[in-house]
């Protein structure tokens, strides 16, 4: 072999375009935010296939759930989606409620309906501030940030607690909103309204932004059926699927709202979804509020409901029940339901298997974004890095919710 | 009062659907689940993805949503593991239903639905992690939430939620690599 011969070779073999790169990114990667590690087999940029490892973030939700009471289960739920912990929990307890066969008050159902609307902004002001970030476009994300800041510090009013709630109860809610609940939801999404104005002047008509986002990550209606994807990303594809229209639970039935869809599928379509759907939880938040009746925040059932304390300390009937509920849990009549919710991400379920005794025997979460990520490795196929991120951004996996 | 079927399931009739599934696959054996809060319908393990096939394709039903896979742990009573489909109707959303089956818990396996169902694939391989279900036929059986050397499925009743494994070296990406997807 000669020197021009050999050195050839040599320049051939170095080429990186001329074989298939193995990358791995993750599992704690700065531009994916959740701990997810992907195998990227990579033909120079552009990816060929992709290897997802989850698990990184499993807590074994599901077997401590079995471990302990119906209510103990609340504060594991505020720990799925930390981005939207409201409607975690209301949904686990509509869940149960239809195992007791009960129902919660109007005001409960009215005050249920606003704070999982504000959780469901501040879920896809996260969402969509992180994935423009990570397109840099890092005003808009800071924009969105105080937005979903505004939230978060709602929650802390009426609840005391910023992200572990725990604010929901069998039968109701842990305590009623307090007085000036009204003005300060109000605040809250007059402030987002304007910073939403600001966000889609930054982005809608960006050239940048929108090359990034248009013909990217597109799914068809069939297989995202099929890959069981629901909430925007199903939406994106132009199937008009929301739990909330279709399966109307809480009040959701009397507001007067859209859902958005998409028609391409593709990232562009999931921002504008996802987009939308908060100006739409604006309106949905506007009419509760209206309609708000006062009156009690539990169902005035002592089986299922602990009673006031000064009942327990003053009469034999109420330190009975608060034992009861405390010491063996609510009972739950034996029996099994899939019971769903819109959550931010999707369809929010939970499969409930109840023996009859004060513990679960059995329950399920059904994450939205775990079909999400199923379906992932679809959509970046043929894509570059780059997009890898925008992508997976918009997807919105969280890390609790999809190991739990 | 709201009971657990609620008026969103009207015009879903489990025990109709379930002579619809028995008349396109007889061997399925299916019949509904009397007194369940929500149309369920049990049908033969190893008839699953024929039964899920139907339910996908049939005009007026079109179950196109998988919606969740999951499993049921019922060996102390009954010596079964019940594994269970989510499905919704294409036709009308509101539209739920659960597909049931019961495979032995001492060697649980059943044929995999991942080709009826995209979606069927992870779900499948979470209930394999969870519960040791092995679903034949599929095209990608690892662990998904539990690491490679984890022993046993942390899901099943007797398997104790205190218990604790040894910490794993950490992984020689060359000599000891994550298992690939075959």
């Amino acid at each position: 072999m000669s020197t021009d011969e050999s050195r050839k070779n040599l320049a051939m073999a170095a080429d990186p375009l001329s074989e298939i790169m193995e990358l791995q990114m993750g599992p704690s990667h700065p531009a994916c935010h959740g701990t997810v590690k992907f195998d990227l087999r990579l033909d120079g940029e552009n990816i060929i296939s992709m290897d997802t490892t989850l698990g990184y973030l499993h807590r074994g939700f599901e077997k401590m759930c079995e471990q302990g009471t119906w209510t103990q289960v609340i504060p594991y739920t505020d720990r799925l989606n930390y981005a939207s912990p409201q409607i975690n929990n209301f949904i686990f307890c509509e869940a149960v409620e239809r195992l007791c066969g009960i129902e919660a008050p109007e005001r409960a159902s009215y005050i249920r309906v606003i704070l999982s609307e504000c959780s469901r902004l501040a879920d896809h002001l996260t969402c969509l501030g992180m994935s423009v970030t990570e397109l840099g476009a890092i005003s808009a994300g800071f924009y969105m940030n105080e937005a979903r800041e505004l939230f978060y510090n709602l929650n802390a009013h009426v609840t005391g607690a910023r992200v572990t709630v725990s604010y929901g109860r069998v039968g109701g809610l842990a305590r009623d909103v307090p007085d000036d609940f009204d003005q300060v939801v109000r605040a809250a999404i007059k402030r987002t309204e304007e910073v939403l104005r600001d966000c889609e002047k930054l982005l809608e008509r960006n050239r940048i932004f929108a090359d990034r986002m248009a013909g990217i990550g597109i799914l068809t209606k069939e297989e995202a059926l099929g890959f069981g994807l629901t909430g925007p990303l199903l939406r994106a594809t132009g199937v008009s699927y929301d739990v909330r229209k279709a399966a109307p639970y809480m009040v959701y039935d009397r507001f007067d709202f859209e859902v958005p869809v998409g028609t391409k599928g593709d990232n562009f379509d999931r921002f504008a979804v996802r987009f939308e759907e908060m100006k739409q939880s604006i309106r949905i938040i506007d009419q509760a509020l209206k309609q708000m009746p006062r009156g009690r925040i539990t169902v005035d059932d002592p089986r299922f409901v602990l009673p006031d304390k000064k009942d327990v300390y003053s009469n034999i009937e109420g330190l009975m029940n608060h034992f009861k509920i405390i010491i063996e849990g609510v009972r739950v009549p034996a029996g099994e339901i899939y019971f769903s919710g819109e959550g931010a991400n999707g369809e929010l379920g939970f499969y409930v298997v109840s023996d009859g005794s004060g513990r679960p025997y059995r329950i399920r979460v059904r994450p939205p974004c775990w079909y999400g990520m199923a379906a992932l490795e679809d959509m970046v196929r043929g894509h570059m890095v780059s997009d890898l991120t925008a992508i997976f951004g918009l997807v919105n996996m969280i890390g609790g919710e999809c190991d739990r | 009062m709201a009971l657990g079927g609620r008026e969103h399931d009207a015009g879903l009739d489990a025990a109709d659907l379930a002579a619809r599934v028995l008349a396109a696959v007889p061997a399925s054996d299916a019949r509904a689940v009397a007194g369940a809060l929500m149309p369920t319908i049990e049908v033969g393990s190893t008839e699953m993805p024929d039964v899920l096939a139907f339910l996908r394709d049939a005009p007026g039903l079109e179950f196109k949503l998988f919606v969740d896979a999951t499993a049921i742990d019922r060996e102390a009573a009954q010596g079964l593991l019940e594994v269970v489909y989510v499905l919704r109707s294409i036709v009308n959303f509101g539209w739920r239903i659960v597909v049931k089956t019961a495979v032995d818990a001492a060697e649980p396996s059943m044929p995999t639905s991942a080709a009826v169902h995209a979606g069927a694939n992870w779900a499948e391989r979470e209930i394999y992690d969870m519960f040791g279900v092995t679903f034949d036929g599929h095209p990608d059986l690892r662990r998904i939430l539990m690491y490679p050397e984890f022993v046993g499925h942390p899901l099943r009743k007797t398997y104790p939620y205190q218990k604790r494994q040894p910490l794993t070296p950490e992984r020689d990406p060359l000599s000891n690599p994550w298992p690939k997807r075959n």
